[in-house]
């Protein structure tokens, strides 16, 4: 694989490929979404207004409380779910909230992803790989 | 993970499904963070709220609790988190029959499993705090960091579901914070101004965790020149956790795993060092009053109130009257004292609106702002400023003082 390819600590869930959206921001189901509408809330997140659904969303880190762990799975069953979060640092809210909404999720670079992956670009992650990945995919 | 014989029956669906459910998913949660077993853990706190459990969730939950008593119970003592709603004020909040609904359906579930719905998160303060090295599984960020740094105990972050497997199992994946090696600290923080206010303990909180960043760094303070009380404690670690997600810290001196700095700082290493003062304080709760002159209402809450705060609520109101809603959360028992102290009937005399069991932001927050035309809200918790903007609020972090005395003065706020 290229220099395209970004290889993770930690992977859970099922292999995905969609649109990414990429900021240099933290992640909290609680604290930054409307999940009602599907996008982005906080005033103050970077991603401010935008949708998030179906979206591989590359961010820094998880950020804020429990609650991810239950809304993941409520988030799914309504359709109000990104395809994929890629983090530079996890916490274990988020890792309990993809193992519990089976959902996919990598994290752990030796780089800042946010900086590596282009905001927009189409990208594949695979968190079932011996090594779980994120790859850039040609356009 | 390695598993003992007992955790091989519980994967093998010995116990029942539930009991299978829960360890599947603790190994999922402990292989992808590194646990080599389990521990074993003495209580669990989970959260319990509507608006994170979903239609989805509570639907989930009512499976487990449709099993045999057998497959479906917990196996060590389980509390709740603040819940959704306080059914004898939801009407004045103007929430609507489908929350309540749901809120019955979730109660009854969590009940049938054989968990004790207590529907607090001061835990600490009114049901049983745990001990110095006691592995716990709580929910609740600010539940976790008080109980990991003021009491010593071992728990990492545990969402409701993980938080219900603990309870179903009786333990624990061993990772983070159980583990002794990731308590040590990982930043410096020398703080030259010691808060007063609990508004400041939250800002301060707040400041510390922007620059903490995430989950796996541990802050110890250097400086604090006096003992904090349990509330002090309380707000500056909700407001910790909140802004950075952090689950432990230390302050020198004074929280017991660091009676000495060379107790929690590297013996042959340096770490980062920040220093925070009066001035940055000042500009944390700046950022959070600059623009806002006037409020739709005043929200104490996140964490709820201890029966002391609850005291100054009331004692700060004598001879006013709110004329904005000022609502006032606290727990169930420090509802109850409240009452037969007098407490409550002076806040609501005063034109307040005492709610137990519940948090203001686990309360369909959105919803209620757009039922009530709540947009401004002035409230002491940092943690409440930083969670909810998401949510639609524009928020004013002030003391508990000139929240009461907006609440007075038709919302406006003094300068």
């Amino acid at each position: 694989m290229t220099a395209t390819t970004f290889f993770a600590k930690a992977g859970m869930g099922r292999k995905t490929t969609a649109t990414a959206l990429v900021a240099k921001d933290g992640f909290s189901a609680r604290y930054d979404l409307d999940r009602l509408r599907g996008i982005f809330s906080r005033p103050e997140h970077r991603l401010a207004g935008q949708s998030y659904v179906g979206r591989v969303l590359v961010l820094d880190a998880a950020k804020g409380g429990v609650a991810t762990a239950w809304m993941l799975r409520d988030m799914k069953a309504r359709g109000v779910i990104p395809a994929a979060l890629v983090l530079n640092a996890a916490n274990p809210i988020m890792v309990q909230g993809a193992a519990f909404a089976d959902f996919t999720m990598i994290s752990g670079f030796d780089l800042d992803i946010t900086q590596a992956i282009p905001n927009g670009a189409m990208v594949e992650v695979d968190p079932a790989a011996e090594r779980p990945f994120i790859r850039v995919l040609p356009e | 993970m390695r598993l003992s014989d007992q955790e091989r029956a519980m994967r093998a669906g010995e116990l029942g499904p539930a009991a299978q459910w829960a360890i599947e998913h603790q190994v999922k949660v402990g292989d992808y963070l590194g646990a080599a077993d389990f521990v074993p853990v003495s209580q669990a706190h989970i959260m319990a709220d509507t608006e994170s459990l979903g239609i989805a969730g509570v639907e989930w939950l009512e499976r487990i609790a449709s099993l045999p008593w057998d497959q479906r119970r917990v196996r060590i003592p389980a509390i709740t988190d603040p819940r959704g709603t306080d059914f004898a004020a939801a009407h004045r909040l103007k929430q609507q029959p489908w929350m309540l609904e749901l809120e019955r359906r979730a109660i009854s579930a969590f009940e049938a499993i054989g968990i004790l719905m207590t529907n607090t998160c001061i835990n600490y303060q009114t049901i049983m705090a745990p001990l110095l090295g006691e592995h716990v599984a709580y929910g609740d960020t600010g539940v976790v960091i008080y109980c990991n740094s003021v009491c010593g105990a071992r728990s990492n972050f545990e969402g409701g579901p993980s938080a219900l497997a603990a309870a179903l199992t009786g333990r624990t994946p061993r990772y983070g914070y159980h583990l002794a090696e990731h308590r040590r600290a990982s930043l410096l923080v020398e703080v030259t101004y010691t808060p007063g206010a609990l508004d400041e303990w939250g800002a301060l909180g707040g400041i510390i965790g922007r620059i903490a960043g995430d989950y796996w760094q541990v802050p110890a303070l250097a400086g604090i020149d006096r003992i904090p009380t349990s509330d002090e404690m309380k707000h500056f670690g909700a407001a910790l956790a909140s802004y950075g997600s952090v689950a432990l810290f230390h302050i020198i001196g004074i929280t017991p795993e660091a009676q000495r700095e060379s107790d929690v700082l590297p013996h042959n290493a340096t770490i980062a060092t920040h220093r925070v003062g009066e001035a940055e304080i000042r500009a944390f709760q700046k950022r959070y009053s600059d623009g806002i002159d006037r409020v739709d209402l005043v929200v104490f809450s996140a964490p709820q109130l201890s029966l002391l705060e609850l005291q100054r609520v009331a004692a700060l109101l004598e001879g006013r009257h709110a004329t904005i809603p000022l609502l006032v959360v606290t727990s169930p028992p420090v509802k109850a004292d409240g009452d037969r102290l007098g407490l409550s009937s002076q806040i609501e005399a005063a034109g307040g609106t005492v709610l137990a069991g519940m948090c203001f932001y686990q309360s369909y927050a959105r919803e209620m702002a757009e039922a009530n035309g709540w947009h401004r809200l002035a409230t002491n918790s940092a943690k409440l400023t930083n969670i909810i903007g998401g949510y639609g609020y524009k928020p004013a972090l002030l003391s508990m003082e000139a929240c009461v005395t907006a609440a007075c003065n038709d919302g406006r706020i003094a300068r």
